[in-house]
């Protein structure tokens, strides 16, 4: 299995504080990386760093063996490098639709994107509908996202990121405050992507039982460093997560 | 074929559809529904700033990028084709040169403005684009052997347009120039109208509504925001520059006065603001009411003026000379009342 991502030393300092500290970590196709850590210990700083939406202050990022780590957030998009993001982060004022074929249409050059008529793209509107099936949203199509229920947005944010078709997924706990009827839906949907062994995913997620049944190995960050890595049971039974969890939320499991 | 021509965008809504054909059709038939020096005037203004407010709105309501320089954009138009009309002789030739010219300087003097800002922070643009319209305008007003300065200048167009040329009597009313000059403008500006409702209903024109929703998250999934806005900014501002260039041919006259004041500028913003930013629609709305309303609010009010002469205060209120007062008043009013505009009043009503 070849690393599809690489992170190398990746460092950012907001004034004193350092929020991820030197993380050195490389991700295999085919496999799922679960990310956890307790609140503050810069999960969420590293998908940053990762996508772009923040620039490091040192290390560097490799996509399958190219530096990115310079490169705008748009430009690491296009080379295949998805997120998804923890607090729901869509267009709210377009429909359903509408978000899943602008996630399509961007990296699928259209033909007169200029002067031709968005709805006569019909390529782009069935694409954007089979995503929509595979997250059970085909029924709510037409309607705005600001008027969607907080469930069908995080499982309209998993299809944006399904129809980035990217090589990279990032999901940044995609169940966050689903209903326990709703969550399936979603964590069937990155069982199925695990299939697909030229890919790799990372998941930023809490639920211990979650990442039992999902992850091929676990990181640890804790105040922004990388203290564990490994066979998800091994990780999840060693001192030092027990530690970095203060010995609660593990131990209850 | 109707559903292609205004690119899917339907109305959607009853009475909104009803208000975009009377004035199309107000238009369309202006020389003969209202015949007079005056009405013609109104319906060529009235064709000119549907252009010019649905330019801007595809910068404001589709891009989320607040310009000050749109009328600089407007008077490049205006004084290419009065320039080429000056230099090059009257004809059709100086006309399209001097219109091609205006809009290729708007588009390159908006991508370099966008370059410059837009990469920054969308609130900088707009404080440059007010920095290099002053700058622009007072250039104007200083270079007064090749401008004419603060007092513009006149120039000659196509005699086939002018008063003189007389091409016998239709439906009652004697068909001149100039009728066939209204013309030109009003199918010139209809055409670019429908040019635009066409780019804002394109895959490109739903990239722009998404920057403008969040363009943090266009960013994200795959698209350059900065190119984004400066291609609309470019757009915007070679349509403006043809609006410009129709103003000039009706008027037959390019000044500061005319094309580059600030207070077309906020006309502008008040068109589409009250016609409904982001709907091209509210832009056609929103230049009809306000050209209407400069133009003939002083006449409504002069004879309520006298019609309440007996009550002491009110007609003193309704004097002609207060009109500017009750525009202000009518601009609160429907801000107030439509924050969303007319059209997104009226739309939100179905």
């Amino acid at each position: 299995m070849t690393d599809l991502l690489q992170t190398r030393d990746l460092t950012v300092r907001f004034g004193g504080h350092v929020a991820v500290d030197a993380v050195t970590c490389a991700f295999k196709a085919g496999e799922l990386t679960a990310i956890v850590g307790p609140n503050g210990a810069g999960k969420t700083t590293y998908f940053n760093l990762i996508s772009g939406q923040i620039p490091a202050s040192s290390g560097t990022v490799q996509l399958m063996g190219e530096e990115i780590g310079r490169l705008s957030p748009s430009e690491r998009c296009r080379r295949g490098l998805g997120r998804a993001f923890q607090l729901t982060n869509l267009f709210p004022g377009l429909s359903v639709l509408e978000n899943v074929r602008l996630a399509i249409q961007a990296h699928r050059p259209v033909s007169g994107a200029l002067f031709s008529m968005a709805s006569s793209h019909s390529a782009l509107t069935t694409e954007a509908m089979s995503v929509l099936e595979r997250v059970r949203l085909d029924g709510v199509r037409d309607q705005k996202v600001s008027e969607l229920s907080h469930g069908n947005q995080r499982k309209l944010e998993v299809a944006m990121l399904i129809a980035l078709d990217p090589k990279v997924y990032m999901f940044d706990e995609p169940t966050a405050g689903m209903s326990a009827d709703e969550a399936p839906v979603v964590l069937d949907l990155i069982a199925e992507l695990k299939a697909d062994t030229d890919r790799t995913i990372l998941l930023v997620e809490h639920k211990m039982d979650v990442i039992r049944t999902l992850a091929d190995r676990i990181i640890v960050l804790h105040n922004g460093e990388l203290v564990a890595d490994g066979d998800p049971a091994e990780v999840i039974a060693s001192d030092v997560v027990q530690e970095a969890y203060m010995g609660k939320e593990l131990t209850d499991v | 074929m109707l559903m292609r021509l205004i690119s899917g965008d339907r109305p959607r809504s009853a009475i909104l559809t009803v208000v975009l054909l009377a004035i199309f059709l107000g238009l369309l038939l202006a020389p003969f529904l209202f015949p007079g020096v005056r009405s013609l005037e109104t319906a060529a203004r009235i064709s000119v700033f549907i252009l010019l407010a649905a330019s801007y709105d595809l910068l404001l309501g589709y891009t989320g990028v607040v310009s000050f320089a749109h009328t600089m954009f407007f008077g490049m138009g205006a004084y290419g084709v009065g320039l080429a009309s000056q230099h090059m002789g009257r004809g059709f030739g100086s006309l399209i040169v001097g219109s091609l010219a205006g809009a290729a300087l708007a588009a390159a003097f908006a991508f370099v403005i966008a370059l410059f800002s837009l990469r920054v922070r969308a609130i900088f643009f707009a404080m440059i684009t007010l920095a290099v319209a002053s700058a622009v305008a007072v250039l104007v007003s200083q270079l007064s052997q090749i401008t004419g300065g603060e007092d513009g200048f006149t120039f000659q167009i196509p005699r086939a347009l002018g008063p003189a040329n007389r091409m016998g009597e239709f439906m009652g009313v004697s068909i001149t120039g100039k009728i066939l000059n209204y013309y030109v403008i009003f199918f010139t500006s209809l055409a670019f109208f429908l040019l635009l409702l066409r780019i804002v209903n394109s895959p490109f024109g739903r990239v722009l509504q998404a920057i403008r929703e969040n363009d943090f998250r266009a960013e994200a999934i795959g698209y350059r925001v900065v190119r984004y806005r400066t291609i609309a900014t470019c757009i915007s501002a070679a349509m403006a520059a043809v609006a410009g260039s129709l103003f000039a041919l009706w008027l037959r006259y390019v000044g500061p006065e005319t094309t580059l004041s600030f207070e077309i500028m906020l006309d502008i913003l008040l068109m589409v603001v009250i016609g409904g930013m982001g709907t091209i629609w509210g832009a056609a709305i929103g230049a009809t009411l306000m050209v209407l309303a400069q133009t003939y609010l002083q006449d409504l009010m002069g004879s309520a003026a006298e019609a309440t002469l007996a009550v002491p205060m009110l007609s003193r209120l309704l004097d002609p000379d207060r009109w500017l007062l009750w525009l202000g008043v009518l601009f609160i009013l429907s801000v107030y009342f439509f924050p969303a505009g007319i059209v997104g009043r009226l739309r939100a009503g179905r």
